[in-house]
């Protein structure tokens, strides 16, 4: 099992991803770089990542030009036949541009970039993370000005009755409420799967939360999650 | 091709040049004295030349000799700062900032600039502006940066123009750091009546780097190629050293154009292709594009490598046509580098810049003889001798008068007995806790990405200065900065020893051991005596407290004409400081932790309300003097902390800064919403015990069963014990019950979003 996270001339969370699973994790990480266009070496068994930053510098809407590169028409198609991916904060945006995601990150209601500590829970164990994770709730960091995810009635309704919904903002103890909402986010919705459970996407930053150096480890569960630690 | 005239002595390449340019046309003293020359300086360009200059000349040695550029009025006694250290690798003012070591073949290049005038017009660009500059030396040597600073002043922050400049300085430092990628991991906020007009905006930035991989800002190497490589040139920015360079005014608005426009995506490029172009070894120096353009880069760059260069103006990348000669040639576009390869490798360097879609263009080569030639469609239209330019060469050099401020008889009247002590001192509490100086950031700091890289570890667990990891190494480094200018503009001499102090004081309560500063010396205009008066004493106080605390300068920046209508600025000389920690692990954290644990108290209290924001925000006196301050009993207290730091015999330490001994508590209560329960001195004036700002004092907690062994380690070092630590969270005086620490944190988290009316 090996991962490959892919590196978009904005991408400013590539390396952080590449400590995350090399250094705290212990997995076999590729680099591979957006003009490439071949990922013939990944198999079913391994993991794309979409890493944060900003794409092409995410002056038109974040992620809308990422989704034209070379390299995503293969993600696109390393998806379509079972590949797993993860897609973080602007990675996470990618794939709601390139259609892997339903829905759309907004900007964040408040109108401001934001970047602290938050909670999240999982909602359900029908996935991989929710797996791993269980009813949890963990401490992880968000940082971002678009971050608001946002779908209409209709597919918020499909991703809760498919159970596509990964994570929720809780506050510390768990609850659900506005307060604990960094962004907006319809029913605090942080991060979803497609129906065919091998695409992910989430705004908090779970490479931030893997190492003892940083005081926080929270994020190592949703990493994990990917390898054959389960 | 241009005639050759590499080997022609000046005097004919001068007469060849007067045949061949027909466009620019000598240029009157009336024309550079627009430009901000002065007379004197227009005469000495003429005798440098032996001719009369043309207008793209005078244009360049109007940025060049301007203060930003020359430190003509600052270099003098700037010399007298220590720049020596045995870490020191690359001294003051040799390359874009200094390099420090910190051990297991790693570097650290720091440099902290200001960018106080485009930020007074234009808050959004101008922060970020100031950003991206700063990150570009820092990688233009080939380090990474991994961690940003900022230092801001502000007016009141009931103006509704303060108002505006906050949140515009605020978004820009974030819109470009964030994008950037690199953590905004510190840095202080001050709001003062006297920042109305001229606000402060010093961004600092921190990189590493392995050693042997230093690039320098070098031009050597008869026929090499020179690029410049970024973004295109435009008509942003031109003139913005010189704009720099005088007081700011109603009408600087007017002044738009000299304000830069940023592009952090194009810098992340940028600085991807730089790291990487190191790596390639066909580097013979690089440059960073900020002020002055491709004439400081070309300049500075020949000058160190005592050559001269040939420079095709026509193949710059512009971002609109016809674009004049002074206008190219002065251009502050940002995100550009020049950079000087080894012949025969331009292949190498073409391909690596377009893997990263970033132009790179060959716009003329190395000569031997060091002189600069600029064209225009072989028209050569500007000629130099590069040293002529430069700091160190022929830039001009001021000895500018002082006298003492005549203020100063009014500081020296204060009398504190005439201040009644409050009869309810917890409502002077409950006051200061929401005072902007000294009410928490937060508002501020959530909109700078603070954790990505992850090398931060102050997020999740503050201490007084940043600890940011540096990967790949066990190391640490623990970054801040700090100036209380109140105390400066008090008494300069002291108040910049109590600058450098608590830069220090914050790098050992975060467990590490201080190396160096940089500095950003922000003061009015140089030709007032009495704000020359401030500069002088404020560099003498720096030089004896970095000789002292073992931290040279290793380079920064000097900020003259912070001063409007209202007059000057008071005289901020910002520390930026690095301190090295060998393990991440040896970081000491600022909070308290247990219940139980013993809070003492390592200084000496006194009856002192000076200076501090009690006195000037509460009381409303604006006239005292510094706080008391000792230089040997500052030096003890570090030596005692660092030990204590060794021994782990401490749970935490802070220091008292701002709202003195009550804010260090209860700040030091807020991560966990631990109390505390302490005991004053009937001795000591309550208001001063509390909320005085006397110098040198450090709260620190220990485990209860080793008392002992602490007190024993402390040596002469006078220490009171003044209570414990509460896990109940609520915050006892004299047993008196002042409320849960949950109430406190509200009233101080919130204070600056209740101002900001957000």
């Amino acid at each position: 099992m090996k991962f490959g996270i892919i590196v978009f001339p904005g991408s400013n969370c590539d390396r952080d991803m590449m400590h995350a699973l090399q250094d705290d994790l212990q997995q076999e990480v590729v680099m591979l770089w957006h003009k490439d266009n071949v990922l013939s070496m990944f198999t079913k068994d391994d993991c794309i990542v979409l890493p944060g930053g900003f794409s092409y510098g995410d002056y038109l809407r974040c992620g809308a030009l990422a989704r034209f590169s070379p390299m995503m028409e293969q993600v696109i198609n390393f998806a379509n036949n079972g590949g797993k991916v993860l897609g973080v904060c602007n990675g996470f945006q990618i794939l709601c541009e390139s259609g892997l995601l339903p829905g759309v990150l907004l900007q964040n209601d408040h109108q401001k970039f934001v970047c602290k500590n938050v909670f999240i829970k999982s909602e359900n164990k029908e996935n991989i993370i929710g797996k791993k994770v269980g009813g949890g709730i963990l401490k992880i960091p968000v940082a971002h000005g678009e971050g608001r995810y946002f779908a209409n009635a209709k597919t918020m309704e499909e991703l809760k009755r498919n159970n596509q919904i990964v994570f929720r903002y809780c506050d510390e103890n768990g609850e659900i409420n506005f307060e604990a909402n960094p962004n907006g986010a319809v029913s605090n919705v942080a991060g979803i799967c497609n129906e065919g459970r091998n695409v992910f996407g989430m705004m908090p930053h779970p490479e931030r939360a893997t190492s003892n150096a940083l005081n926080n480890i929270d994020g190592r569960l949703i990493l994990e999650a990917f390898t054959h630690l389960n | 091709m241009p005639p050759r005239l590499n080997f022609l002595p000046l005097w004919l390449s001068t007469t060849i040049m007067q045949a061949t340019m027909h466009t620019p046309q000598p240029a009157t003293l009336e024309q550079a004295v627009k430009l901000g020359l002065r007379e004197e300086e227009y005469e000495k360009i003429k005798e440098v030349l032996g001719r009369t200059p043309n207008f793209n000349e005078v244009a360049m040695y109007s940025v060049m000799w301007s203060e930003h550029c020359s430190y003509k009025n600052s270099i003098t006694w700037l010399k007298t700062l220590p720049r020596d250290g045995e870490r020191l690798l690359v001294k003051a003012g040799e390359e874009n900032a200094g390099l420090v070591d910190i051990g297991d073949g790693w570097g650290c290049v720091f440099k902290i600039e200001s960018h106080n005038h485009p930020s007074a017009i234009e808050p959004f660009q101008g922060a970020a502006t100031g950003v991206g500059g700063i990150h570009r030396d820092i990688f233009t040597m080939g380090a990474r940066p991994i961690a940003a600073l900022n230092s801001l002043r502000f007016g009141k922050l009931d103006n509704p123009k303060t108002k505006w400049l906050l949140k515009g300085v605020v978004k820009g430092i974030g819109h470009y750091g964030n994008c950037f990628g690199v953590p905004t991991v510190g840095g202080e906020i001050y709001f003062e009546h006297c920042y109305q007009t001229n606000p402060l905006v010093n961004a600092m930035s921190v990189g590493v780097i392995q050693a042997g991989k230093m690039v320098s800002a070098t031009s050597h190497g008869e026929g090499n190629p020179v690029f410049i490589v970024g973004a295109s040139t435009g008509k942003d920015g031109i003139g913005g050293a010189s704009f720099a360079s005088a007081d700011i005014s109603e009408n600087s608005a007017e002044q738009l154009p000299a304000v830069q426009v940023g592009d952090p995506f194009e810098e992340k490029k940028l600085l991807e292709a730089c790291l990487e172009a190191v790596e390639l070894n066909v580097l013979i120096g690089m440059q960073d594009m900020g002020a002055a353009g491709i004439t400081c880069s070309t300049s500075e760059m020949s000058a160190k490598g005592e050559h001269g260069m040939i420079i095709h103006l026509d193949k710059v990348p512009t971002r609109q046509a016809n674009m004049k000669v002074w206008e190219m040639l002065l251009s502050e576009s940002q995100e550009r580098m020049l950079i000087v390869v080894k012949k025969g490798r331009e292949q190498e360097i073409e391909d690596l810049f377009k893997k990263w879609d970033i132009h790179c263009v060959q716009i003329g080569e190395v000569t031997k003889e060091p002189i600069l030639r600029y064209y225009m469609h072989d028209e050569l239209v500007a000629e130099v001798p590069a040293e002529s330019l430069v700091l160190g060469g022929g830039a001009p050099i001021y000895e500018r008068e002082y006298t003492e401020p005549k203020y100063f008889q009014e500081i020296k009247k204060f009398d504190a007995n005439t201040i009644p002590v409050p009869a309810d001192v917890a409502d002077i509490a409950h006051q200061l806790v929401q005072l902007p100086n000294i009410a928490s950031k937060r508002w501020v700091y959530e909109q700078y990405d603070s954790m990505v890289g992850t090398g931060n570890t102050h997020t999740n667990e503050p201490s007084d200065a940043a600890v940011v990891r540096v990967h790949g190494t066990q190391k640490a480094l623990a970054c801040t900065t700090d100036c209380n200018s109140r105390y400066v503009y008090a008494d300069p001499y002291k108040g910049a020893m109590i600058a450098v102090s608590e830069a220090a004081r914050n790098i050992v309560c975060s467990g590490g051991i201080p190396v160096a500063i940089t500095n950003c010396l922000n003061f009015g205009n140089p030709y007032n005596p009495e704000v020359y008066y401030q500069f002088v004493h404020a560099i003498k106080g720096m030089g004896d407290a970095c000789r002292k605390l073992g931290t040279p300068v290793t380079g920064g920046n000097v900020s003259f004409y912070n001063q409007s209508e209202d007059g000057p600025v008071y005289p901020t000389p910002t520390i930026g400081m690095v301190g090295v920690l060998d393990s991440v692990d040896d970081k000491m954290t600022m909070f308290f932790k247990n219940e139980g644990d013993v809070i003492y108290l390592l200084g000496t209290q006194r009856n002192d309300i000076n200076c501090s924001e009690y006195l000037h925000h509460i009381v409303g006196i604006s006239q005292s003097p510094a706080p008391h301050f000792d230089l040997e009993e500052e030096y003890r207290l570090q030596e005692t902390i660092i030990q204590l730091n060794k021994a782990k015999l401490i749970n935490s330490a802070h220091d008292l800064a701002e709202g003195g001994l009550f804010i260090a508590l209860v700040e030091s209560c807020m991560q966990k919403n631990t109390g505390f329960e302490i005991t004053t001195d009937a001795a000591i004036r309550k208001d001063a015990y509390l909320f005085g700002e006397a110098q040198s004092r450090v709260i620190v907690s220990v485990s209860a069963d080793r008392q002992q062994a602490f007190e024993a380690a402390l040596g002469n070092q006078p220490f009171t014990k003044i209570g414990t630590v509460k896990a109940d969270g609520h915050l006892r005086i004299d047993s008196s019950d002042w409320g849960h620490i949950r109430n406190w944190k509200k009233l101080y988290d919130e204070a600056i979003e209740k101002l900001l009316g957000v």
